[in-house]
């Protein structure tokens, strides 16, 4: 059993018309590195399922999300992500937007196999009206609440990235938060995990840190190689966001072709080329965690 | 305790916002922006210490944290509250926001998610983020730097992502008896919804400021609670501890000229 591959292998998996689920949180932890290589791919009419960040942004500038459901789509210092306003401006996006922790009850009902799971989020909110679909239930205990059976939101496939891999599927992610990687990758068919470092046997080679495995083996289809896989967005356990990256990134958003122009800059060459792009190695290592 | 002689408009409302977790208990308090979370930071330092509080990312603290770079300052991490424990806290209805939505409706009701009409906005905001979970299960109080018609709208919210008391929005069966909406802090009054029918009214206006010309910037008529007050400004304790917690006065850059307390 050997599920390395790279990001191209993982790309010629994929479909047009997928629904694809991205871990991270807005700025933080997202595999940036497997979101660009379907930049560079024919991939389109994606449903893009997320803690919003760059993902969806970049995503909806290239033209290739059919439908983003989500709860926010934010770089946080850059409040709203500024190609996902764009996309939502333009009009003609389809959107699922519901509360941060509905999506996370949408998920959760996905990896337990159930048609919904109830809760009170969305009521008494547009949520219900702009998702005409959502409907509710009644509590057949004495007490006969209404309550939101909140849908399970299936994915196809889950993308997430991690601190390190192995051969047989085996992960572990590191820093103080989890960001529901583990929620999305349990609500997919499968997941492909970008990692910082890859190794035959993480039982070999990390096994004093195996309480950093957020999810089964089981549920993963292929491991990939992506140091500094996250950027621009932040690894909490390695590298701070590039805010400065980021700004200009925000800042093509208002220019002519500035989608074009930022892709033939940064995403076009392949991810060794990106890396050199962004300053290589020690620049993404000394990029700080910000400051609240 | 004697109001100090001298202070800024942002320093008034870090005390007027620190009112509104007073009493509240051992819940999770978050105040989103500056404001907000000094006025979180105060209280605790203050009238309520059993409150809970964050570094603003994953972990808990009992010490609030100064804003901004902290120098040698290095915070102490008492437990954690990722993501997931946020969820868990706000479900559990643990906790007491305090945000800055894009508008407030009569009936408390906000929005953060855009301007304009849903399925082509005017503006993108950020989406209904938590709101519609934050509203209906714990305490929310809000902070408006700016009051005015365009925040304090007419009619309802574009997109109404809290909910508040508009008995419409309610279908049978729906449990609102978590809804508890506390306090709406703004450059010009402190309001709170203990009108009849949980309407808003004005609680204190700020000094030099008239309750006329607190409805002229307002979308919907307001009432005027029967104990409406003069805002009360910060003690010299209560701004020593402030310029503790903002060291870089960042709250100075929160309103426009940074204007003084007393116009």
């Amino acid at each position: 059993m050997n599920k390395l591959m790279n990001a191209a292998d993982m790309v010629a998996r994929l479909k047009s018309g997928m629904t694809i689920g991205v871990g991270g949180w807005g700025p933080r932890r997202k595999p940036m590195a497997l979101i660009r290589e379907i930049l560079r791919s024919d991939l389109k009419d994606l449903t893009i399922v997320a803690y919003g960040g760059a993902d969806i942004g970049m995503l909806c500038a290239a033209g290739k999300v059919k439908k983003a459901v989500y709860g926010f789509v934010s770089l946080d210092a850059i409040p709203v992500e500024p190609y996902f306003r764009k996309a939502r401006q333009a009009g003609g996006l389809e959107v699922m937007e519901v509360d941060e922790g509905q999506l996370l009850v949408g998920l959760r009902a996905a990896g337990q196999r159930l048609p919904f799971l109830p809760t009170r989020v969305g009521l008494g909110t547009d949520v219900m009206k702009y998702n005409p679909g959502f409907k509710t239930v009644t509590s057949p205990y004495d007490d006969g609440e209404v309550l939101l059976a909140m849908p399970a939101i299936n994915l196809d496939v889950a993308l997430v990235h991690a601190d390190r891999g192995d051969k047989l599927g085996n992960t572990q992610s590191e820093g103080p938060d989890t960001y529901f990687d583990e929620v999305f990758v349990r609500a997919a068919e499968t997941a492909y995990v970008s990692c910082e470092e890859v190794y035959d046997r993480l039982d070999a080679a990390h096994s004093d840190t195996a309480r950093a495995n957020l999810f089964e083996r089981y549920l993963v289809a292929g491991i990939i190689h992506a140091p500094y896989g996250a950027h621009p967005s932040s690894y909490p356990a390695r590298y701070g966001w590039d805010m400065d990256h980021f700004k200009k990134y925000a800042a093509s958003a208002a220019e002519e072709d500035g989608w074009a122009k930022y892709m033939a800059e940064f995403i076009a060459g392949g991810e060794d080329a990106y890396l050199e792009k962004i300053g290589g190695p020690d620049r993404v290592k000394s990029l700080k965690l910000p400051i609240f | 305790m004697t109001q100090a002689s001298e202070f800024s408009l942002a320093e008034l409302l870090v005390v007027a916002t620190s009112e509104a977790w007073r009493g509240n208990g051992e819940v999770l308090a978050s105040g989103i922006g500056p404001i907000p979370r000094l006025g979180a930071s105060l209280a605790k330092l203050t009238h309520t210490p059993e409150l809970l509080m964050t570094d603003s990312e994953a972990f808990l603290v009992e010490d609030p944290i100064p804003l901004g770079p902290r120098g040698d300052y290095r915070p102490k991490f008492s437990g954690s509250m990722n993501f997931a424990r946020v969820f868990d806290c706000v479900w559990g209805g643990k906790r007491h926001v305090m945000i800055g939505p894009v508008q407030i409706d009569r009936w408390g009701q906000t929005n953060l998610s855009c301007i304009g009409d849903f399925h082509k906005p005017k503006v993108q905001q950020l989406g209904v983020r938590g709101l519609p979970g934050n509203s209906i299960n714990h305490l929310n109080s809000m902070f408006i730097v700016n009051h005015s018609a365009r925040v304090f709208v007419p009619g309802e919210v574009d997109v109404v992502g809290g909910v508040g008391y508009n008995p419409d929005r309610w279908p049978p069966g729906v449990k609102r008896d978590f809804v508890d909406l506390r306090l709406i802090v703004t450059n010009l009054c402190v309001m709170d919804f203990g009108g009849p029918e949980h309407a808003i009214q004005v609680a204190s206006l700020h000094p030099g400021v008239t309750f006329e010309e607190v409805q002229a910037a307002t979308g919907f008529p307001l009432l005027k609670s029967p104990s409406i007050k003069t805002t009360e400004g910060p003690t010299d304790e209560q701004l020593a501890i402030i310029r503790r917690l903002d060291p870089h006065n960042i709250r100075a850059t929160v309103i426009k000229d940074n204007p003084p307390g007393i116009r």
